[in-house]
């Protein structure tokens, strides 16, 4: 197995990297986050992984992502991200009568 | 809330409704961190419970791996908030618990015969009833030492376990059979630990190096043969069987860590006729103290 792993970037020497862990669970469909870890690599990310996530046989497959490789919205944008499509009702298809004679709606 | 979660499971007085919902976005609360699952592994309770006895000499040769396995569990267990990070604290605490687990099971299976428990044969035995070879009682030294061991020991501990799945005694086939795909595991982290360390600055490769020196001189002793093992036959595997295997494992993650073979002489050994390193005593007074302070005591 080699040696030459995947490395986060942008930390500092002496801190391990952060890692974001989304966990399958065995009946799940996706991939879900799970929490965050601290590992040298990737390698060791997965095992870390294992070792805190999926000890109560919760999980059949992990994902590592390195927290910097992440970009998440800003919390403070909250209004013109994520307010502006309240009361446009017409986005849902509710909003829409059926037509007369349309079937299989 | 304004709906009701469809995959989440309804609270029982097991799970209280303020327990931690944390992961329940697993989609599966089954098989939820707030919900023990834990499969249809064999349990040491399993075997508390069965009636199969082994021999006396299948029952001293379960002692010597239960002895190996409880000896390291304690060793390790130190490890438990003096990790270098906190993901390391708890992988090495997990090994600890499986080899705890190995223990249990074996020294259960050989307390049937011996008409004791589990209990009895950790905590009120003395030093020269102890089993153990000599590696598993060398103290931890830095975490490159304790890698070194855990190498050491999990390659001889996979090898073992992959024939002891073949045992003619079914209990210990078993115990094998579990055990076997923990210390897969083990094999995985402590090579992983070794090549990062062995291939990585100066200084840890040369702590490495040191490591690896000062555990090798119990490796001898994990391959003798005795006559126990002619005793007990197609029941245990001869020790000895296992060397060439061993030899050739070790030695090609040692060469990818760039790392040296070390050639330094065995020690004595004598663990498994009750002999042991001047270590062991102070891991036992550790261990046993609490047992032997309050007899009977339980949780």
């Amino acid at each position: 197995m080699s040696t030459e792993n995947q490395q986060a970037t942008g930390q500092s020497a002496n801190i391990w990297p952060l890692w974001e862990v989304f966990v399958r669970s065995s009946r799940g469909l996706s991939h879900v986050h799970a929490g965050s870890l601290h590992a040298p690599d990737a390698e060791m990310a997965l095992r870390n992984a294992r070792d805190l996530y999926t000890r109560r046989n919760e999980g059949v497959s992990i994902w590592v992502v390195p927290s910097d490789a992440i970009t998440a919205s800003d919390p403070d944008a909250k209004g013109s991200f994520f307010e502006s499509p309240q009361g446009k009702d017409y986005r849902h298809a509710t909003y829409y009568t059926k037509s007369e004679g349309v079937k299989h709606l | 809330m304004t709906h009701a979660q469809p995959t989440q499971a309804q609270p029982t007085q097991a799970q209280p409704t303020h327990a931690d919902h944390s992961l329940d976005s697993f989609g599966d609360a089954a098989a939820s961190a707030t919900r023990v699952t834990p499969g249809n592994a064999l349990r040491p309770e399993d075997i508390a419970i069965s009636p199969d006895k082994p021999n006396d000499d299948v029952a001293e040769y379960a002692l010597r791996l239960g002895d190996d396995s409880l000896i390291l569990a304690q060793r390790l267990s130190h490890w438990i908030s003096r990790g270098p990070e906190l993901e390391e604290d708890i992988a090495l605490g997990n090994i600890a618990l499986d080899l705890l687990g190995h223990a249990r099971s074996f020294l259960i299976y050989a307390g049937h015969a011996l008409g004791k428990s589990e209990d009895d044969l950790a905590y009120w035995r003395e030093e020269e009833d102890f089993r153990s070879v000599w590696l598993f009682e060398q103290p931890n030294g830095d975490f490159g030492v304790t890698i070194a061991r855990q190498l050491v020991v999990s390659i001889y501990q996979h090898l073992l376990y992959s024939r002891l799945v073949d045992s003619t005694d079914p209990t210990i086939a078993a115990i094998a059979a579990k055990a076997l795909k923990e210390v897969d595991y083990h094999r995985d982290h402590a090579t992983q630990w070794t090549l990062r360390l062995g291939d990585g600055t100066a200084e840890s490769h040369r702590r490495m190096q040191a490591a690896l020196e000062l555990v090798w001189p119990y490796v001898d002793e994990l391959f003798d043969d005795d006559p126990l093992i002619d005793r007990i036959g197609d029941a245990g595997v001869r020790p000895s069987t296992l060397r060439e295997q061993f030899d050739a494992d070790i030695a090609a993650v040692i060469d990818e860590a760039t790392l040296d073979l070390p050639t330094v002489p065995r020690a004595m050994g004598g663990g498994r006729r009750g002999l042991h390193t001047e270590h062991l005593g102070y891991l036992l007074a550790e261990m046993q103290v609490l047992a032997r302070k309050h007899p009977g005591a339980s949780w």
